[in-house]
């Protein structure tokens, strides 16, 4: 298994680096990624939300929607996680 | 060979790390460390997202005065996206937790082989 | 996690952090919209505060001794807050979570913006604070046997 698993290894590494050199340097400011919305963030940001930290103005008045489905996972892997380890308190009757 | 290694170093040594976690999560044959493993792998991902955001000359994204210059700053997306991730990776961890103690106290062990072996008995 | 570790050392230096830790989480917090900070990232400080505590005095004499079954309750409550928020801002007749009508009065529009943020990360810091010492309880509960 440890030989099959490094030799798959092997070929993903070549593939990977092969597909790196594609993507787009590192800190280029016209990259897709900062071109869309992402400008309509950064210069309406402090006028429409009222804060100048734009990460939470973006998680929590653009993307609010996204937090509070993200709020509900941590709630249900809470109430999980206690659930599978109550039996053991009570015992296994 | 300069703009290499400023340009995409970086792209080959998170493929690395993502690559040594998934060879982790293969090879081993305790359930622990393939938990970790896994957790490596989360990082790499989140790593490989923050990179893709950066601008060169650009500061953190948090407005100083009135400047709305969009080269100043790096791209938010991605970080407020990641945040989302980081704590997703919180909670896999607990319930994979919660699921190996279980596991312990049932079966006596956690190797996977043993684990096999005790069921097909 | 009956007992605790409790030696002299750790009783002495832990009075010294706990405290500047559990303000460090509530400045983080409500410093969320003019500094990195925000929701999460104040929830995991105050758990690390908790957690600190119960594991250095046990479970009996800590501070702060919350139950599994308590934090649970609390988390819900925090998660219910942002959905309050988000519905009542229907009943006013406007979207769901749309802070532009929220019933303040400001000078500013964004103002109402702003204050519906501090709200929702209020919500989402006790989620995540009450989650993790629900995981953490659940996980170091029974060391005495069944």
């Amino acid at each position: 298994m440890k030989k099959v698993s490094a030799l798959l290894m092997i070929v993903l590494a070549f593939m990977f680096f092969y597909t790196a050199s594609s993507l787009p340097q590192v800190g280029d400011v016209n990259s897709p990624a900062s071109q869309h919305v992402s400008p309509r963030y950064i210069e309406k940001g402090k006028k429409e939300t009222g804060s100048p930290n734009l990460v939470t103005a973006v998680l929590a008045d653009y993307r609010g929607y996204d937090t509070l489905g993200e709020t509900t996972v941590i709630f249900v892997a809470g109430i999980a996680t206690v659930m599978i380890l109550r039996g053991k308190r009570k015992g296994e009757d | 060979m300069d703009s290499f290694i400023t340009g995409s170093l970086i792209y080959w040594l998170v493929a690395a790390l993502f690559l040594l976690g998934v060879y982790g999560i293969l090879a081993n044959n305790n359930l622990m460390k393939k938990l970790m493993a896994m957790n490596i792998m989360q990082v790499a991902v989140i790593v490989f997202f923050l990179i893709l955001g950066q601008k060169l000359g650009g500061t953190l994204p948090i407005l100083m005065g009135s400047d709305t210059t969009v080269d100043h700053y790096i791209n938010p997306l991605p970080h407020a996206l990641m945040l989302t991730a980081i704590v997703v990776s919180l909670s896999t961890t607990g319930v994979a937790l919660a699921l190996l103690m279980r596991i312990q106290e049932r079966y006596g062990e956690i190797e996977e082989d043993d684990i096999l072996r005790r069921m097909n008995e | 996690m009956k007992k605790g570790f409790g030696s002299i050392v750790l009783d002495a230096s832990f009075r010294v952090l706990v405290p500047f830790t559990l303000v460090y989480g509530v400045y983080v917090l409500v410093h969320g919209e003019y500094s990195p900070g925000g929701g999460f990232q104040a929830g995991a400080l105050l758990a690390v505060g908790i957690i600190l505590s119960r594991l250095i005095q046990g479970n009996e004499k800590a501070l702060f001794n919350i139950k599994g079954n308590v934090a649970l309750i609390l988390a819900g409550i925090g998660t219910a807050l942002y959905a309050l928020i988000g519905f009542s801002t229907i009943f006013l007749g406007g979207k769901f979570l749309e802070y532009g009508r929220l019933p303040f009065s400001v000078h500013d529009p964004a103002e109402l913006h702003a204050l519906g943020m501090l709200g929702i990360e209020i919500g989402v810091t006790l989620c995540v604070m009450m989650t993790i010492v629900a995981i953490f309880d659940a996980l170091t509960g029974e060391e005495e046997g069944i």
